[in-house]
């Protein structure tokens, strides 16, 4: 029995979820009809995925009722969930790419006969389940022979044929590129019209806007409202959202004084790697800030590996104070007084199990070398003085890093760099999946660190934010340098608009020096 | 053509090559004669490298196998010895044991969430220890079953021998290909190989699947010491030691990835085949030496870590192109 | 400095009491087992010969423990000790003079430091598999140089440092605990520990922060493949003879036992050496135990298997958060 279209189909009602420390939901109220898409948006530590993980059983609820198809539901895990209708996708694909397409789609229910698994009856299964997504692949190949827009909807595909009534999506853009996105939005319209409720959970809202029918907001844990789509606009949400008239603090163009007459302290000239990033220029003065604006996977992050070294280069030449460099590994690129906040905090920034002291020291240490170790004290000194000049909120200095909130940790990031004294400091999405406070505090980190001489390069998706503190930004699109934005030429408006320019025109403001 | 298959081929390559060398070098080595005593020599390598296939494919390791098969030996000696008991019972009660033993083993490794590792490494001792246990000295065999068995063979077009435990191994084999490409219970091993916790959330059952894998593996290194005590006739708890090294170094020269998820269990049988046609060439010549055996099939590991190594580093290139990081 | 006095006797106290409990154990069935006596300037009795005949799988879980701490394994350690062993022996009946041998046989399990070191950090082989194929390759090595048979010679300095007596001690002895006290010299004085333990934990984030970790990685493989060494002479020496197959049979895991048995987590990180040490007497001391006790040797291996089933008890992790429960329910008592 499937309930009509704009019947509800899930409804959470009162939910409560306490961890220790942090009421994560309190009282929270949900509801997903039959047939629409509805965003669930909050910043981080908002209760989001919280309360996915209540309605899919990866985790218990303390208090409060969810009521699918009218029945009263518990689900202990999420396969139970899945049997029970809610099925769910990640922004990591959740499948196996050792394992074929068809594999992928029907493991744990392979037609048999005799016991044995038909495989002709298996594949023919999997293409015609494919079919309805308008996909025809080749589903013997495996699944990693494929990009990840399509492992998304091989993906999507098993959900839905599993659990058939509610589909959640987890960030499942987070790694698609335009084409990708529109693809996967035919799909989620298909099934959207077929009477599925689906929730869409996703940073950009962009496409909240796109793709939604109705918004649930939700911030510390509390439920804020929910709107429909069509009454509602980019200001309201984002005030929802931040419960603050945010728009209002942000200047509406970058920032001027830049003295661009002097040698520059670095000038990257033709450098490139094939397959990562096109061959670009860039000269970074004293005190100066460049913003990196680009989609994920446009080649912002490649660039800045390649800037620090940990991806070589395989043409162009690096200069620092007119002298010629040579960066390698990051090893060089520390050693010329370079630092570097990666992405991923947890897999290439943090060494989790280590305390925070540690963690501080370690550039430091690596560039001293381990013949001459940084003395205990000295860590000390280091840590406690970064722990307050940073406001790192820990319960003492051995505390293991891991432990720590994802702001907290990003602070840690900042202060084993600032230990190094560093000339040119690369960060790459400094305030993602931190809370209000602290991305506040690292925004005003980064603008005191460039009065005082710093050279910095940021990577961000928040364009309010880049427009804020850069006096330079740099487009990056299809894995080449397509403009660059300078001073009051920098606004939200021009940086969207170049980076959506189509390939071969040129952009507005000022065309790649 | 999918590439993870280029293991495979590539196995198959070298031995029929490393076929063609001996046959130039020595013609009557491509005789049935010759090929019979392939599989005889090594039908207890085969059985219980079939069983590690599983393990591996799942991405975990047994350590113990090679003690399994000692104390195989020694149990149906010494059961023998001091009981009248039929060794068709004998057998029956020892894969019960073993099989349990490795069930076991896939139990704490599930539930304590060990390194496979280092539970076998614990089985390794217990097994070992418990043969000592049940005797230190190597105890003979004799019972007219077993006469009747070691002279059970089918005579091939050319004289060979296809004795009993030649055709048991490939009797296991050709099961384990069945079990590991057509049956559900195959697909789950492979999925765990791909990654334990999308395979949970993916409906695998983990702890079952775990169990049965290394249950299947205590079962077949119980067979293959039985066809160890055919082929000897004698049960020695000093026996088979380093056997788990034959078998994994026979799994990876087969074309199976060691960290899991992917490969063949026919290409255990070439690899296995590759390892036994080494020390032919060998006993032919008779001027080298065994210790190049070792030397060769270390040769032959780093070769195909490397081309799997090349192979992964491939297909993750691929991965990583669209992503996002 | 205090408090790290204190918490370094926090992290060796499973260890010490295991090992107490063990030799209490001893003691118990054998009275006159802690009886040391002096005789030709030499110490004797069953503890000495516990912390002898111990020497090489202390010398390997050294190596080991570093290795470990990178989040690697060796398991070639049994035959790097064969394969030096040999060379040690094959040297000096060749004629050389002792040191030239000594160099000969560090440097070939330097050299099987190196290769195994390349194998992993350069070409980024999973470390099992990596030390798998000389663990395979490396018996057979040492039977070539050996050419099959056991290779004896009659050198009274090689000899001595399998059997003879320095500074009141057996040489072995005095080789371990030097070569153990200038390991944690060089880890702890220098920022080599921090280092390793940064690299152990997480590598990418490591060389990020511009932690050179290949040569980390390389370095770790080539102190165990000296150590390895170090043992491979030292069982040579004792029995005056090089025996390719059953030289350091096993001993590899012996010595990821006593790392394991000193606390330090498979997983890499964090480590202790001298816990590993200790882990290593532990082992040594159960094997005595179980010969002057009366038992069959044969029980030995039992035991050990009963061992590891404790440890993989006490670092579970699926255990762990029992066991913080545990604790906290302690604490709030």
């Amino acid at each position: 029995m499937t309930p009509g279209e704009g019947q509800t189909l899930l409804s959470a009602r009162a939910l409560t979820k306490s961890f220790p420390g942090t009421k994560a939901l309190d009282g929270v109220d949900f509801d997903l009809r039959a047939g629409e898409v509805h965003a669930l948006l909050g910043e981080n530590g908002a209760g989001k995925s919280t309360l996915i993980k209540c309605l899919t059983g990866a985790i218990r609820r303390d208090g409060g009722d969810i009521v699918l198809d009218g029945r009263s539901i518990d689900p202990r895990d999420t396969l139970h969930a899945q049997q029970l209708g809610i099925g769910t996708v990640y922004q990591e694909v959740n499948l196996l790419p050792n394992l074929t397409v068809a594999e992928n789609l029907m493991l744990g229910r392979q037609p048999c006969r005799f016991g044995l698994v038909s495989r002709k009856a298996m594949n023919s299964q999997a293409r015609e389940m494919l079919a309805q997504y308008g996909l025809s692949l080749d589903v013997t190949r495996n699944l990693d022979s494929y990009s990840v827009a399509i492992q998304q909807i091989v993906a999507i595909a098993r959900a839905v044929s599993l659990s058939g009534s509610v589909l959640i999506l987890d960030e499942p853009t987070a790694s698609l590129d335009r084409d990708e996105v529109r693809m996967l939005f035919d799909v989620v319209r298909g099934l959207r019209e077929k009477g599925l409720g689906i929730v869409f959970i996703s940073h950009f809202l962009d496409q909240v806007f796109e793709i939604s029918d109705r918004i649930t907001v939700l911030r510390n844990g509390k439920l804020v409202g929910v709107r429909d789509v069509a009454a509602l606009d980019r200001l309201q949400l984002v005030n929802l959202m931040l419960g603050r008239e945010l728009a209002e603090e942000t200047r509406h163009h970058g920032r001027t004084g830049i003295d661009y007459s002097t040698e520059p302290r670095l000038r990257f000239s033709g450098t490139g790697r094939r397959g990562a990033i096109s061959p670009f220029d860039l000269a970074i003065q004293r005190g100066e800030v460049i913003g990196v604006a680009g989609l994920l996977g446009s080649g912002r992050t490649e660039t800045v590996e390649l800037m620090f070294g940990a991806a070589p280069m395989d043409s162009g030449t690096v200069s620092m104070d007119g002298k010629a460099l040579r960066l390698a590994s990051p090893r060089d690129a520390v050693a010329a007084g370079f630092g570097f906040s990666p992405e991923d905090r947890k897999t290439s920034g943090i060494i989790g199990d280590m305390g925070v002291r540690e963690n501080i020291a370690l550039a430091l240490q690596a560039r001293t070398g381990w013949m001459r170790p940084v003395s205990l004290r000295r860590q000390r000194e280091l840590a406690q003085d970064y722990i307050r000049r940073l406001d790192i909120r820990t319960s003492d200095m051995e505390k293991p890093v891991g432990q720590l909130s994802g702001g907290n940790q990003q602070k840690v990031l900042l202060a084993r760099w600032l230990a190094t004294n560093p000339q040119f400091l690369i960060l790459d999405e400094p305030t993602r999946g931190i809370d209000v406070g602290a991305h506040a505090e690292i925004i005003r980190m980064i603008e005191e660190l460039c009065t005082g001489g710093m050279s910095l390069l940021v990577i961000s998706s928040e364009l309010d934010e880049l427009v804020a503190y850069s006096h330079r930004v740099v487009v990056v699109r299809d894995r080449a340098h397509v403009a660059e934005l300078m001073g009051e030429a920098i606004t939200s408006e021009s940086i969207v608009q170049a980076i959506a320019t189509q390939h071969g025109a040129t952009a507005t403001g000022q065309a790649a020096s | 053509m999918n590439a993870r298959l280029l293991p495979f081929f590539a196995t198959v390559l070298i031995f029929i090559l490393a076929y063609a060398v001996c046959y130039m070098q020595f013609p009557a080595m491509l005789s049935t004669r010759v090929a019979g005593n392939l599989l005889t020599d090594n039908a207890f390598l085969g059985i219980v490298a079939v069983g590690m296939t599983f393990v591996i494919l799942s991405g975990g390791i047994d350590l113990s196998v090679g003690s399994v098969i000692a104390f195989s030996g020694v149990f149906i000696a010494v059961v023998l010895r001091d009981t009248g008991l039929h060794p068709l019972v004998v057998f029956v009660l020892l894969l019960a044991i073993t099989t349990l033993f490795g069930a076991a083993m896939g139990l704490i490794i599930h539930v304590l969430q060990m390194p496979p590792f280092i539970v076998t490494l614990a089985g390794m001792f217990l097994a070992r220890g418990m043969a000592y246990v049940l005797s230190v000295d190597s105890v003979p065999i004799a019972h007219p079953f077993y006469e009747w068995a070691q002279n059970a063979y089918w005579l091939m077009p050319g004289k060979g021998r296809l004795t009993l435990i030649g055709a048991m191994m490939l009797v296991v084999v050709l099961a384990g290909v069945v079990l590991a490409h057509r049956t559900r219970f195959g697909a789950n091993v492979f999925a765990l190989g791909g990654g334990v916790q999308t395979a949970r959330l993916m409906g695998v059952p983990i702890a079952r699947t775990t169990i049965l894998i290394y249950a299947l593996s205590g079962f077949l290194a119980g067979l293959s010491g039985i066809v160890f005590s055919f082929y000897t006739s004698a049960g020695y708890s000093l026996a088979t030691v380093g056997v788990e090294l034959d078998a994994i170094a026979a799994v990876v020269i087969g074309g199976t990835l060691l960290s899991g998820g992917s490969g063949f269990v026919a290409g255990t049988l070439v690899g296995v085949l590759i390892m036994g046609l080494i020390q032919t060439y060998i006993t032919f010549d008779g001027t080298l030496s065994s210790w190049w055996t070792k030397i060769v099939i270390g040769a032959l590991l780093l070769g195909f870590i490397m081309l799997q190594k090349l192979l992964v580093g491939l297909t993750g290139r691929r991965m990583r192109a669209p992503g996002a990081h | 400095m205090k408090g790290g006095a204190v918490r370094f006797l926090r992290r060796i106290a499973p260890q010490l009491v295991t090992l107490a409990v063990v030799l209490a154990m001893i003691g118990m069935v054998f009275p006159g087992f802690f009886e040391i006596s002096m005789a030709n300037g030499r110490l004797y009795g069953s503890p000495i010969d516990i912390l002898n005949r111990g020497a090489p799988v202390a010398l390997l879980a050294i190596g080991m423990t570093l290795v470990i701490a990178t989040g690697g394994i060796d398991l070639s350690v049994g035959a790097v000790m064969a394969i030096c062993g040999a060379v040690s022996a094959a040297a000096i009946t060749a004629g050389y003079g002792l040191a030239a041998t000594l160099a000969l046989a560090l440097g070939a399990g330097l050299a099987c430091g190196l290769w195994n070191g390349l194998l992993v950090a350069v070409l980024g082989i999973q470390p099992i598999v990596a030390t798998l194929i000389l663990m395979v390759a490396g018996r057979g090595i040492a039977q070539l140089i050996t050419e099959g048979t056991i290779l004896t010679f009659s050198d009274e300095g090689l000899a001595f440092l399998g059997s003879g007596t320095l500074l009141g001690l057996p040489t072995p002895v005095v080789i371990w605990l030097a070569m153990g006290a200038l390991i944690v010299l060089l880890v702890r004085r220098t920022a080599l520990g921090m280092l390793i333990e940064a690299v152990g934990v997480n590598r990418r984030a490591s060389m990020l922060a511009g932690v050179n970790a290949r040569l980390l990685v390389v370095t770790v493989y080539m102190v165990s493949g000296l150590c390895a060494a170090l043992a491979g002479i030292i069982v040579t020496a004792d029995i005056r003879g090089a025996d390719a197959n059953n030289a350091g049979l096993f001993l590899e895991l012996d010595a990821i036992l006593a790392v394991v048995i000193g606390g330090n987590s498979l997983l890499g990180g964090r480590f202790s050496l001298v816990a590993a040490l200790f882990g290593a007497v532990i082992i040594q001391a159960v094997n005595t135990g179980i010969l002057v006790a009366g038992f069959p040797p044969e029980f030995n291996l039992v035991i050990k298997a009963c061992i590891v089933l404790a440890i993989l008890l006490v670092q579970s992790p699926a255990l762990q958060g029992s066991r913080l429960l545990l604790r906290k329910g302690a604490r709030l008592s």
